[in-house]
């Protein structure tokens, strides 16, 4: 194997990396404005955009290690904060929007809703 | 398992100043060696080998990165899918997680997993309350918590 197809599967390893992080960031946009109440919103925005941000910045680090030898730390701890944050920030705001009395959205209209059950 | 890092610590820095080499690669010899050291004399030190401990971790991190894939792919379908065809609720999980760090990790766990969201904790810790994109299936929700996460958290933690 010569060098420069070595170089080009890294190139194209970097760009589905980051082909497959954009397409996951745009479909947490679009799961945000389609789905239908808060608690929806809240998994398309926490999962798809925490594996989208994970994609672009893993494609970052390989390509910064390729062509410029640069390990690059801070891309990584970029990933594991998000990891970290991502969940807890989804905990509160739903915690936050149930106990302001937001009801969830079913689709036959039946509440099933056991935290408000025992609440009470 | 305090006392086994510090003397692994202990004998990486050694070998460093025995082979007069300051650096990340002689270092990581040394911890190489030192771990191998620790291993060969398990029977005499005090509590179990702190590498396996370190190797469930890992299989924890492996564990969670496929569950976050298989979940982005199911959001995906449900977000391009035309109409409404799923059915949420909130519904509630006892476990026997003790202590805050577990139960910090194990709601975690469940916010990055497949149609599940955790939304609140009991006063006294030992109910969750998770929102999930299809509340049909709530048992074998259930099921798969209290076997793969919960299980793997203990084995960390325990």
């Amino acid at each position: 194997m010569t060098e420069s197809m070595i170089e080009g599967i890294f190139d194209i390893i970097v760009i589905v990396l980051l082909i497959v992080g954009t397409f996951f960031i745009f479909s947490a946009t679009i799961g945000v404005i389609r789905f239908p109440d808060i608690y929806t919103r809240l998994h398309a925005s926490t999962k798809a955009a925490t594996l989208g941000i994970s994609g672009i910045l893993i494609g970052a680090f390989i390509f910064l290690f390729v062509e410029h030898e640069i390990v690059s730390g801070k891309l990584i701890l970029g990933i594991v904060f998000v990891l970290l944050t991502a969940p807890v920030s989804a905990h509160m705001i739903g915690r936050a929007a149930h106990s302001s009395g937001v009801e969830v959205w079913t689709k036959d209209g039946e509440q099933r809703d056991e935290y408000a059950n025992d609440k009470q | 398992m305090p006392l086994q890092i510090i003397l692994n610590l202990i004998i990486a820095l050694m070998w460093m100043f025995l082979s007069e080499s300051y650096n990340f690669p002689s270092f990581l010899t040394g911890f190489i060696i030192g771990a191998i050291l620790l291993f060969l004399l398990r029977r005499f030190i005090p509590d179990a080998f702190y590498l396996y401990r370190v190797w469930k971790v890992i299989k924890l991190i492996i564990l969670f990165s496929k569950e976050l894939l298989l979940s982005n792919i199911e959001i995906v379908k449900w977000v391009y899918k035309p109409g409404r065809d799923y059915n949420p609720g909130i519904f509630a999980l006892p476990t026997d997680l003790k202590s805050n760090w577990e139960i910090t990790m194990l709601t975690s766990l469940i916010s990055l997993t497949p149609g599940t969201l955790s939304v609140a904790i009991s006063d006294n810790n030992d109910v969750l309350y998770i929102h999930a994109m299809d509340i049909g299936d709530k048992e074998e929700a259930i099921r798969a918590i209290k076997d793969t996460f919960e299980k793997a958290i203990k084995e960390v933690t325990r």
